[in-house]
């Protein structure tokens, strides 16, 4: 055991402590709304709040737009850059790499004033025109991840060859793309769409500004209105987070597995 | 109306068509919106040039919020880059379980997506009040945190809770720099009488530096960009220039939005800047890692 094994170790295990300690805090406090004892009762009011059902079905529903949208704009560009036009590729990157770079906040203001109501596109005249403004929003947000999922995925099949043999046989662009193309490079649009799930399901600056019923302004909300049951909602949030991402590892592993 | 295009016309407007809804999205939802940011930063709401709203920004409050702003980011890049280098030391070249790894790289790709409002939450329930280690010092070892003069929703407290997104971010970036280093050097090194640290003085560390600097640029940008944590954390108490933007275009505090816009735009020119810088270095670096 040399000098430097050890300070690995106190270097790990001070880490392990400062990001333990938040995670084993909230489940702590949590569990203390009942005076003197642990109990569940922070879970009920948060679980039984029509609330916490109507804002997280919200935010539920749109993270499900939000993907459809997402894979509807990236998958096909992906393929066809990669198919046609490669010289294109670094421009589309680019793109998707722009919402890393401007701040959300930037992005949903521009959004306020572009598309107020005496615009030529007043989406946020009503309530249907606003909710699609925020999964457009969203769907911005998650391009870097999501054009890289489905790229990676495009990446590891036959692109070309798919597509000749497809269009041999008879088939249209529309039939290349969503009968061939698209479940081959499910597991990759799947993996995407997770990451999406899991960055837009406890979105705040973005619904909160738009006005939109979303779980992140529930959240906000009981933050500063109630004392136990916040730390149940981040519980319930990180468990989603966990989830979302467990399932990414299990994809990747699934197609670790299917290549080798 | 094809037979009238010369074909080589229509063939390429027809490769065109396949990436048209992507171009046009891009367009509407990101780029427009945020043109119409920069311009009306630099525009009077009669449509004339100018740069007056910029120059509103070095008034009192905008600019003790962008100096909160910019100290809290730099505190937090440089905090997050040494812990994540130390962490990501530790787990790759320390000698501990390669399993440990795995954990740890899987972990921050989780955490580095944790800022927001449970982050907020979780910290409040940790470091809070009535948190469970404020609770704790206080029964078991006597400190009362609160009157050591630490509070939560103050610049210390909310380093505290950046970081928890920062250190596993630079966990991500650092790694490949780090398994670029090779054995070879570090043999090499030894075989010429270095010590372990002369070895990371000398080698590692001038190989690292461009990854190192432009990761502190990318941490920088990640927490000056983010809000909610803040938001959730402090209420308004600490008015970091985000916050200020947000309750600007809520329309509680400011009346002229062209200051809004010029609040956005300093906003877009520093985290684009730490972007560019970090896109550089990082250009750099990967000659070592080939």
């Amino acid at each position: 055991m040399n000098l430097k094994r050890i300070g690995s170790w106190a270097i790990f295990i001070l880490a392990v402590i400062y990001f333990l300690l938040p995670l084993v805090g909230t489940l702590e406090f949590s569990l203390r709304a009942r005076r003197g004892v642990y109990s569940l009762d922070a879970y009920r009011n948060v679980l039984d709040d029509p609330q916490f059902q109507q804002t997280l079905a919200y935010s539920v529903i749109l993270s499900i737009a939000t993907v459809i949208l997402g894979v509807l704009i990236v998958a096909p560009t992906a393929f066809w850059v990669r198919l046609k036009m490669p010289r294109l590729r670094p421009v589309v990157e680019f793109i998707t790499l722009l919402p890393l770079v401007i701040p959300p906040i930037i992005i949903v203001f521009g959004y306020i004033r572009l598309f107020n109501t005496s615009s030529i596109l007043p989406l946020t005249g009503s309530a249907r025109g606003t909710d699609f403004l925020l999964a457009a929003g969203y769907a911005t947000l998650s391009l870097p991840y999501m054009y890289r999922a489905v790229d990676t995925g495009l990446r590891a099949i036959e692109v070309q060859t798919l597509t000749e043999a497809a269009q041999s046989l008879g088939a249209g662009w529309a039939t290349v793309l969503a009968r061939v193309i698209l479940p081959n490079i499910a597991v990759a649009i799947l993996s995407g769409a997770f990451l999406t799930f899991a960055i837009v399901i406890g979105e705040y600056v973005i619904a909160a500004l738009l006005n939109r019923p979303a779980f992140g302004p529930y959240m906000v909300w009981m933050g500063s209105n109630r004392a136990y049951e916040p730390a149940a909602l981040a519980v319930i949030a990180f468990g989603m987070t966990w989830a979302s991402m467990g399932v990414i590892q299990l994809l990747a592993r699934r197609t670790r597995f299917t290549k080798g | 109306m094809s037979s009238l295009l010369p074909h080589r016309l229509e063939r390429s407007l027809s490769l065109w068509l396949g990436v048209l809804p992507f171009f046009v999205f891009a367009l509407v939802f990101l780029v427009l919106p945020t043109l119409h940011v920069v311009i009306g930063a630099f525009t009077r709401p009669d449509g004339s040039l100018t740069l007056a709203n910029l120059s509103d920004l070095m008034s009192g409050t905008i600019l003790s919020a962008l100096w909160l702003s910019l100290r809290i980011s730099l505190w937090t890049a440089c905090l997050g880059t040494i812990g994540g280098l130390l962490v990501a030391g530790a787990v790759i070249r320390g000698g501990l379980p390669p399993a440990l790894r795995d954990a740890v790289m899987t972990f921050s790709g989780v955490a580095s997506n944790f800022a927001g409002v449970p982050l907020a939450f979780a910290f409040i329930a940790t470091l809070g009040r009535l948190g469970l280690v404020t609770v704790l010092a206080r029964d078991w070892f006597g400190i009362n945190l609160y009157a050591t003069g630490f509070n939560l929703t103050s610049f210390s407290g909310l380093t505290m809770a950046y970081l928890y997104f920062q250190i596993p971010l630079m966990v991500l970036i650092i790694t490949p720099a780090i398994d670029g280093l090779r054995g070879e050097w570090r043999e090499t090194a030894e075989s010429l009488g270095a010590s372990g640290v002369q070895y990371w003085r000398m080698v590692a560390l001038p190989v690292l530096w461009p990854s190192l600097l432009g990761a502190f640029a990318l941490l920088f940008a990640n927490a000056f960009g983010a809000v909610a944590t803040a938001m959730a954390l402090t209420g308004s108490a600490l008015s970091i220039l985000p916050i200020i933007l947000f309750a600007q275009i809520r329309g509680d505090v400011l009346q002229d939005p062209h200051l809004g816009y010029a609040i956005a735009f300093a906003m877009i020119a520093l985290t684009g800047g730490a972007n560019v810088i970090y896109i550089w270095l990082r250009l750099r670096a990967e000659r070592w890692q080939k």
